[in-house]
């Protein structure tokens, strides 16, 4: 290909990547940004972690070291899977402090400290200068590619004007749109679209290489599998396959570096609209990453195989397609390297030069000056862009100047890792910083200082040719103990100093709000759009109520003419809000919810000392609450099991009131059907005296049942009065079982006894005990079935002078499933044969029992009906029987 | 084939309202329990069923229910005279409510409304 088409293809290329950019700015100034906002934007932003060094690098390091290439792409897809937590928590920090760099971040995070921030930036600008640099070195290299093709000395001589040339026109890119102007939030549209489309560019272009090299170069997936495998096994590629050591410490650092390089955070959290948007870049990002690296290693090992041994491995991707003169595949994949570097630089630059600006250009400006306070805020927004403007020369001279000086000799891997491992010494200080409240100032100037020294020592210098500042152990790998090494030391130191030292009160509270502001509002979404009155809402519902929420909203919604509950969200709709909530949680926390919803502008110190006061007063609030709140549950709760027992016992009554009528109007039933029939003239004397004895009958009935029913009311209400007077059981029993003799006397009972074993003398109302034992014996006696009937009295005298009565008959006894019920009132037995109870006698004996202190109880599995009376030796005092009773 | 079958486990009422709907004229049986009264009903084939509520083992309800799901509709359809001691004025399926006690009077005149 003609170097004249090259250039003019590449200025081209150049003109509308300004043309997109410029059209994506002028988009967002007019606030059409919904598609420059969209996540696969986002996401191939991130891209721009694969610079020339991944581009022409990974290949040329693929072919020197074989797999270990995959660490820089592992680590990253490690750090994005956990995007949801990691990744999410990091952009709502950095979103909500406006952080506008990492030395930005970790200043804010150690107490706003602008000499750490400065540090930190010192260690990206010694990091980075190399990294930009060896982005120049590739486009002049690849420009070389095709300029020593078949061209003329005078063409090569020219070449050593495109590293300068590309760095100008870079620098001017930057400073058209990283400095438009000063954003709040610090967000380069027209940078970020422009990059967005260079990453297209260099997908589209690798993967095409990497089919050619599959299918064109070699044939098929078969063969190419045939190849590596070959070149793996070669003795002279030792090391090929993985080496623990070098593979643990790689992908540490670069998981590290895809968040801590000043281009990754720049894209990463900075330009970041929200965090929602991670939920793409999750896995998205690591897609792109497996693209860019599925032909890595079929392309190093078919250079290998086919280009000459002196051939430049990093040049493989760009001297494979052009010795198999496929020119546009070959200025294509020229493109896709120019892309990734040009990316690489703008938003390196971009981030380094805000650095620059913001913590060493701006801060000494303003102790220089006199007096500081005076100027107008123009005054020194003027300022801060001229500064960035300058940084921006600067880095790129600076960059290309260590171009030059280095003569471009450098391996592409080496150079990218020395920034790699560089920016990994802030992760301790910024991982710490979020997520361990007791990190301090003085933990991070210890860290990042004994963890950037050793990097200096171990790394960077020698890099640079000046070797054996610090022994390293002769049998491991230098580079793996330099980084694991420089990393424990930073951590250890900055746990240490963390742990002794003290922080000052603004640390605490930016700790606090780095490490736990995130948690109250994780859960709602922060909609930019037309209806952000619906988080807001949400919000007021749970400070006020649903109620008095919606009609708030609905008032106001109705102020602007609208109907629904969702008004714009007005300044003066956000004011009344703010007030109103004000009123009900306090100003600051207010004022801080409605700006994480609606979103505001940053909290000051001031503001986040109010919240945490408030905070604290509200937390006390809430726990006065919550203690009131259980102490109202549980009368609820007493009031309900009250109210449970009386419905029950409602329930109860009127089922009593329902027997006792059923228990009433039958014999009344007979009363009256027979009185009306005396009347009648025509009976015979027979009929007549027949029927006047039913009467009779069923008078007393009715009069045992209202005895009955009197009887059990004043045992139950635990006044019946108790003449209590020594009695002997044996008498008790004697009397009892004559009593009992009226019923059914046709039937003849054999009676078993103990009679010496009844000598036992208890004090107890001696007609009340009668009652129970002649009820219990004659209900023997109307309900044994069995032909010869027998009824056993045992009596065994118990502990503390009791006495126990067990009476048993030789019937069938009672169903299991009765036997629960036959002392509740009318459980009477459905037996046709009963002879006239009304079903309350065992009711009335269970009363009896307890008001003489003791209890009856139904022996089940004693072949028939079974009872046992138990006595105290003498009854509790009446009063306490009473009250027992109630209970 | 009596005219009016007596479902009553009072065997006092149960003798009473038979001997008041005899000297009418009317043929009456009785059965004094729950257990087998719908076997009553279907051997007996009454024009008439009075019928207590409070059955030792059955209810009288229960019996009215299957008595009118019964297969043979001549027997389902059988009008009862229910006696109730609750006082209730209308129970479903029943053809007429009676509630104890009652006058003779009313008895004799339901049942004969009832069978005339």
């Amino acid at each position: 290909m003609p170097f004249e088409a090259l250039v003019a293809g590449c200025l081209a290329y150049v003109a509308l990547m300004f043309g997109v950019a410029f059209a994506a700015d002028r988009a967002a100034g007019r606030g059409k940004v919904r598609w420059l906002d969209h996540p696969v934007v986002y996401t191939l932003s991130l891209s721009v972690y694969c610079s020339a060094w991944t581009f022409y690098g990974a290949v040329g390091y693929a072919s020197r070291s074989g797999l270990e290439f995959a660490t820089i792409y592992l680590g990253p897809t490690i750090v994005f899977a956990g995007a949801w937590w990691g990744l999410r928590r990091l952009v709502r920090v950095a979103r909500m402090h406006h952080v506008t760099s990492i030395a930005d971040l970790i200043s804010a995070r150690f107490g706003k400290s602008n000499r750490l921030a400065g540090l930190v930036t010192l260690i990206v600008v010694v990091a980075a200068t190399p990294y930009v640099a060896l982005q120049l070195q590739s486009v002049s290299l690849s420009f070389e590619v095709f300029a020593t093709d078949g061209l003329s000395d005078i063409r090569v001589a020219g070449m050593q004007g495109t590293a300068l040339w590309v760095a100008a026109g870079l620098a001017l890119f930057t400073i058209i749109f990283g400095t438009r102007n000063l954003a709040a939030d610090e967000r380069h549209h027209g940078v970020v679209t422009a990059i967005a489309l260079e990453a297209v560019v260099k997908i589209l272009a690798f993967l095409a290489l990497g089919i050619f090299v599959v299918w064109g170069l070699a044939d098929g997936p078969a063969d190419m599998v045939d190849r590596i495998h070959r070149t793996a096994t070669d003795p002279e590629n030792r090391g090929w396959l993985l080496q623990p050591d070098r593979w643990t410490a790689l992908i540490l650092v670069s998981g590290a570096a895809v968040i801590a390089l000043p281009r990754m955070f720049q894209v990463l959290v900075v330009e970041a609209a929200d965090e929602d948007r991670l939920a793409t870049a999750g896995w998205a990002f690591p897609a792109y990453l497996f693209a860019m690296s599925l032909f890595v290693l079929p392309i190093a090992v078919m250079g290998r195989d086919v280009l000459p041994a002196d051939a430049n491995p990093d040049l493989y991707v760009l001297t494979l397609p052009a010795q198999s003169g496929q020119n546009w595949l070959a200025f294509l994949v020229f493109l896709g390297g120019f892309s990734a570097a040009t990316s690489m630089v703008v938003v390196c630059t971009i981030a380094v030069s805000t650095m620059i600006s913001n913590h060493w250009l701006t801060p000494l400006w303003l102790t220089l000056r006199r007096r500081p306070q005076s100027g107008d805020p123009e005054d020194l927004r003027g300022f801060v862009l001229n500064a960035r403007r300058l940084a921006i020369l600067a880095m790129m001279a600076v960059s290309w100047t260590y171009y030059q000086a280095s003569g471009g000799t450098a391996a592409l891997a080496s150079m990218g890792l020395v920034a790699f491992t560089g920016m990994a010494q802030v992760m301790p200080a910024m991982l710490g910083g979020l997520l361990w409240r007791g990190a301090n100032r003085q933990g991070a100037y210890a860290g990042v200082g004994t963890g950037s020294l050793l990097w200096m020592l171990m790394i960077f210098l020698p890099s640079l040719g000046i070797d054996g500042l610090l022994p390293v152990p002769p049998e491991v790998d230098p580079l793996a103990f330099a980084i694991l090494l420089s990393l424990a030391v930073n951590t250890l130191a900055f746990i240490a100093l963390s742990i002794f030292g003290m922080p000052d009160p603004v640390e605490r509270l930016q700790g606090l709000s780095f490490v736990s502001a995130v948690d109250p509002i994780r859960h709602s979404r922060v909609a930019r759009g037309v209806d952000q009155a619906e988080p807001l809402l949400v919000m007021a519902r749970r400070v006020w109520g649903a109620e008095d929420a919606l009609r708030f909203f609905q008032t106001e919604a109705a102020l602007q003419g609208k109907s629904g509950y969702l008004p714009d969200l007005t300044p003066g709709f956000l004011t009344r809000l703010e007030r109103r909530l004000a009123g009900s949680i306090g100003s600051a926390t207010a004022h801080a919810m409605i700006d994480s919803v609606a979103g505001g502008v940053k909290l000051t110190v001031s503001d986040l000392m109010q919240v945490a006061d408030e905070a604290q007063r509200a937390k006390e609030e809430t726990q006065r609450l919550e203690n009131a709140t259980a102490e109202l549950a549980r009368t609820a709760r007493q009031l309900h099991e009250a109210n449970d027992k009386l419905t029950a016992l409602s329930v109860q009554k009127d089922a009593f009131l329902g027997q006792i009528s059923h228990e009433l109007r039958t014999p009344m039933t007979s009363v009256r059907a027979f009185s009306e029939i005396l009347k009648n003239p025509t009976l015979t004397p027979e009929e007549r005296s027949r029927f006047a004895g039913i009467i009779h009958d069923e008078a007393g009935r009715l009069t045992r049942l209202l005895d009955d029913l009197l009887d059990l009311s004043v045992l139950e209400s635990g006044q019946a009065r108790l003449s209590v007077m020594p009695v002997t059981l044996h008498d008790l029993i004697d009397r009892a079982l004559t009593a009992a003799s009226a019923t059914r006397p046709e039937r003849h009972f054999r009676v078993e006894r103990d009679p010496l074993a009844e000598y036992v003398g208890i004090i107890t109302d001696a007609d009340r005990l009668l009652q129970v034992l002649i009820n219990v014996i004659s209900n023997a006696r109307k309900y044994c079935d069995a032909e010869h009937p027998v009824l056993i009295i045992r009596v065994i005298r118990v502990l503390q002078g009791g006495a126990q009565i067990d009476i048993a008959d030789n019937g069938s006894g009672i169903e299991p499933a009765r036997q629960a019920l036959i002392f509740e009132k009318f459980a009477r037995l459905n037996d046709p044969a009963r002879a006239g109870g009304a079903g309350l006698g065992l009711a009335i004996c269970k009363e009896i029992m307890a008001n003489l202190g003791g209890e009856i109880t139904y022996l089940p599995g004693q072949g028939g009906a079974a009872f046992r009376v138990v006595l105290p030796r003498r009854p509790p005092v009446p009063s306490d029987a009473g009250w027992r009773h109630r209970a | 084939m009596p005219d009016i079958l007596i479902i009553e486990d009072e065997p006092n009422i149960a003798h009473a309202v038979q001997f008041i709907l005899s000297r009418d004229g009317w043929q009456v049986a009785l059965h004094g329990d729950g257990l087998g009264g719908i076997e009553a009903i279907r051997g007996a084939k009454p024009r008439l069923v009075i019928l207590d509520v409070m059955l030792p083992h059955r209810s009288g309800t229960e019996i009215l229910a299957e008595l009118r799901g019964d297969h043979d509709p001549s027997i389902a359809a059988t009008p009862v005279l229910l006696l109730t001691a609750r006082g209730q004025a209308h129970v479903p399926l029943a053809d007429e409510v009676l509630a104890k006690p009652f006058a003779n009077d009313d008895l004799r005149a339901v049942v004969r409304r009832m069978l005339v």
